[in-house]
């Protein structure tokens, strides 16, 4: 299991958040509080209506589910919606949804304890609280017929939004709703027996947004519109780490449309009426200089090779994270194989670059914005206003996809925008837009990371030892999220818990975290999107040398292991995709399996080299096990975009850096999976009754190894560093 | 100067100097917010609109090189097209971001090729990136909208 984001356990303690509380808020006496109701601190009393924070009805029945948890493309929104309307027994076909607004006590997410979405934690978190929600509702409608009819409640159903008691007595929501909405709320509202359920499970679990996401609404942060709005870009540091020294506004104040130009801790932000004479006035700055006495001025292969000493040197700062069995002549052994692994940093490049909209008069502060984490995006600004954290009021919008990067720890662009938006000052609403270039370049990468793996090979050809050093960067250290904590655990998951462990007698495995002024962060699956390559690409080098076929060589290890969900995943994939029977043409079958966020996938892809040499999947196959699957289809989706956005990963993606400055500043440099190269793709989820766990990442990370396995059969040797295609 | 553009059958006369790119005119101006700004550089297709029935990259487009020539963007189509229809029927969006710019490419590709093969889908739709993946379901909806055999993801 990956780690969750939970304050308590990560590093967020008690005391931080008091001590930031303190901090954004002067002198403050705090008792003994969570952390969250710290962070509430400050928020207004909500009126959520009769039926709480998640159900609301309007007066012509139509149910609005409030989601919790901001939509960026995974269907999370459409899937918590399911739950309530199922519980609830309303027309699915007429529920509405509203994304919550930042509200940390009424929107926690349960599994961290902070408003935010993260950790493929939606249904997992929710699906408890969002099936009271509508069980709760569904009660109150009941007893509101049962009183009015002067029937049992046991004598009345519900179906499609319609309450039906005896003698054919029915009423609709609409029109039992001023008597509903008087009922108590139960305090324990009875829960359907799963096997009852219509909606949850089924075909007719339709994404809600996908009509509005047709026909061009305005949805996202970027088609803001406010009246008096002005635009904001910034002019950034070119290096990580570099401080502006001193800049000539002159020339760019004179660009037609441009309002005012000044200095912020990140930049210059140049202030217009509109998005095109802000870039027009920021091209315009004159004699900028930068002080890059902290600047990170290697480039990514200065780094790189960094990572590789410190990876040599026992004396580094090794921090344990899985140990067992004697070491110290495990490897002594005739047997021992050496792998190693490079990974480069990543860029999310979502499609809709960062932005954000503000409003701030004297130490109010208001956002419009696709808010990831609302809790830290209000903890974060409360200091830069002087505020509360829920003082902060922040309006969800649709996000343009974040694949992790606008749940930034620091809140990087929204401090910026609220930093613009306070010098600019008197409640004018500010829009702080980051061109494509700004995105690419402003870091928060998928951090570089170099894995250096030795494995002592028994007699039958499976391991008996195995050494593990990981060198990379973490983001959480010294965080908010992560503390003072040793282990930052995001760094190994999928090394640590490896379901191979369990087979293997004796494991060292240690990880360093050396610093960089160059930013990183979380991104689509996490440390997974190098570990589920480093074990499953092992693994099948493993399996080559002892001539063992690699779906044989797993399942005689899930066996071991005990890994039961791992070895119906891998047999439901293996049967799907026809592994054994020979391909033509030079097309080969590779297979990986790996568990992030509570769920197991497996891919097997078809991979050949085209004739210019770069790796083609024509065909792919995903399976995974996330317990409940609420809405089927959408978990389809998930399995199919997650593919991709790994694959893109895997064949394309680098971030690179040559004496500090980062080389790729947009599509044409930061190449992308498109429609030509990507493959058909059947899904396939594993039937379970089991608590639902994660989805929208767990599909990313394993195409990565998979199309390395299939590079290894096809005859193309082992893959030791990514990306596939070398730029 | 003023430029008179003619959008989803409207004229506007637009006051943005003659080099400013369209897209800027229709989110800034016209409030047409439908068409994105993905790049700026004509390399993800986000911004796509039609000029006279073809797609162009309205990021790279003058408004000054477009007097006189009929555009379309994603709300001139009115949520009527029968791309449009598929898209919601196969739930292509994921995030949604490039969708805009993805079916004024498709609804040009299917005028164009009533019936595109796999290929002439590649060939018309690999200018427009979409990083939530949804490939497989754009060139379902694409099929299905055509009147082609389309078979969605399989779910066991």
């Amino acid at each position: 299991m990956n780690a969750i984001l939970n304050p308590d356990k990560l590093g967020l303690t008690r005391r931080d958040a008091i001590v930031t509380a303190t901090v954004a808020g002067g002198a403050l006496a705090i008792g003994a509080c969570s952390p969250a109701q710290v962070l509430a601190m400050g928020a207004p009393d909500a009126d959520f209506g009769a039926f709480g924070p998640f159900v609301r009805i309007a007066p012509d029945g139509t149910v609005t589910a409030v989601s919790k948890h901001i939509e960026f493309g995974q269907g999370t929104a459409t899937g918590l919606a399911a739950v309530v309307a199922e519980e609830m027994d309303a027309d699915w076909d007429k529920v509405t949804i509203d994304l919550a607004p930042g509200n940390t006590k009424a929107y926690a997410n349960t599994l961290m304890g902070i408003q935010g979405t993260g950790g493929s934690t939606a249904m997992n978190e929710a699906w408890t609280q969002m099936r009271q929600a509508g069980a709760a509702a569904r009660a109150m409608f009941v007893q509101a017929a049962a009183d009015t009819w002067k029937v049992a409640p046991a004598d009345i159903t519900v179906k499609n939004g319609v309450v039906h008691g005896p003698g054919g007595k029915s009423a609709t929501f609409a029109e039992l709703l001023p008597a509903a909405a008087k009922v108590a709320p139960p305090q324990k509202p009875v829960l359907k027996d799963p096997k009852d359920f219509t909606l949850i499970g089924t075909a007719r679990v339709t994404r809600r947004d996908s009509r509005a996401k047709s026909t061009g609404a305005p949805l996202f942060t970027q088609d803001v519109h406010e009246p008096g709005m002005l635009t904001a870009v910034v002019l950034h540091s070119p290096r990580f780490g570099g401080k502006l020294k001193s800049f000539d506004a002159a020339a760019a104040k004179k660009v037609s449309g441009v309002v005012d130009v000044f200095e912020i801790p990140t930049g210059v932000a140049v202030v217009a009426q509109n998005t095109y004479a802000a870039r027009k006035g920021r091209e315009a700055l004159t004699n900028v200089q930068w002080d890059d006495a902290k600047a990170e001025m290697r480039s990514s292969d200065q780094i790189l090779a960094a990572y590789k000493t410190m990876a040599a040197d026992p004396k580094a700062d090794w921090t344990a994270f899985e140990t067992k069995g004697d070491a110290t002549t495990a490897f002594a052994g005739p047997n021992v194989q050496h792998f190693t692994y490079d990974f480069p940093y990543l860029a999310h490049a979502a499609m809709e670059p960062m932005n954000c909209v503000a409003w701030v008069d004297g130490n109010k502060c208001k956002l419009k914005f696709a808010s990831q984490i609302p809790t830290l995006d209000q903890m974060n600004l409360a200091a830069v206003v002087g505020t509360l954290p829920g003082a902060i009021q922040i309006e969800t919008l649709y996000a343009g996809g974040s694949f992790g990067r606008r749940g930034c720890i620091d809140s990087d662009y929204v401090v910026e925008c609220v930093r613009i938006a306070k010098q600019v000052g008197g409640n004018k609403p500010v829009k702080l837009v980051w061109t494509r270039e700004d995105d690419m370049t402003g870091g928060r990468y998928r951090p570089m990371a170099h894995h250096d793996v030795q494995v002592a090979v028994g007699a039958d050809g499976y391991p008996v030892a195995w050494r593990h050093r990981v060198v990379i960067q973490s983001f959480m250290k010294g965080t908010a999220m992560g503390g003072m904590a040793k282990l930052d655990k995001l760094t190994v998951e999928g090394v640590a818990g490896s379901p191979y462990f369990k087979a293997i007698p004796v494991v060292d495995a240690q990880v360093a975290t050396p610093t960089s002024p160059v930013t990183t962060l979380w991104w689509r699956s996490v440390g997974a999107t190098h570990t589920a390559m480093v074990m499953e690409h092992t693994l099948d080098q493993l399996a080559m040398k002892a001539k063992i076929d690699p779906v044989a060589y797993r399942r005689a290890l899930y066996t071991k292991a005990g890994a039961d969900k791992h070895l119906k995943v891998l047999n439901l994939a293996a049967e799907k995709a026809g592994w054994g029977k020979p391909l033509k043409d030079g097309w080969a079958r590779g297979v990986a399996v790996h568990e992030s966020f509570g769920s197991v996938c497996a891919n097997v892809a078809e991979v050949k080299r085209d004739k210019g040499g770069e790796p083609k999947v024509r065909r792919a196959i995903s399976v995974i096990d996330c317990g409940v699957a609420v809405a089927p289809d959408q978990v389809a989706a998930q399995l199919e975009g997650g593919l991709n956005y790994g694959l893109s990963a895997g064949l394309f993606g680098q971030i690179t850096l040559k004496d500090g400055l980062v080389r790729q500043t947009n599509f044409d440099g930061y190449r992308v999976l498109r429609m030509n190269e990507a493959p058909a793709i059947e899904s396939y989820i594993v039937p379970s009754a089991a608590h639902p766990t994660g989805v929208g990442e767990p599909g990313t990370p394993v195409i990565i190894p998979a199309v390395a396995n299939a590079l290894l059969a096809g005859g193309h040797g082992a893959t030791t560093s990514l990306p596939f295609v070398k730029s | 100067m003023t430029t008179q553009l003619d959008i989803n059958g409207k004229t506007y006369p637009v006051a943005a100097d003659p080099d400013t790119p369209l897209l800027w005119v229709l989110r800034d101006e016209l409030h047409l917010t439908g068409t994105k700004y993905g790049c700026g550089i004509a390399a993800c297709g986000a911004c796509t609109v039609h000029a006279d029935g073809q797609p162009i990259r309205s990021c790279q487009a003058p408004v000054g090189s477009l007097a006189g020539m009929k555009i379309t963007t994603i709300e001139g189509l009115n949520g009527a097209h029968p791309i449009q229809a598929a898209w919601v029927k196969h739930d292509v969006p994921q995030c949604g971001y490039c969708q805009s710019g993805q079916i004024m490419s498709a609804v040009a590709l299917v005028k164009d090729k009533p019936k595109p093969t796999d290929a002439e889908i590649d060939a018309a739709m690999a200018g427009n990136i979409c990083r939530c993946g949804a490939y497989p379901r754009i060139r379902a909806a694409i099929k299905d909208a055509a009147g082609q055999h389309a078979s969605s993801a399989k779910v066991a």
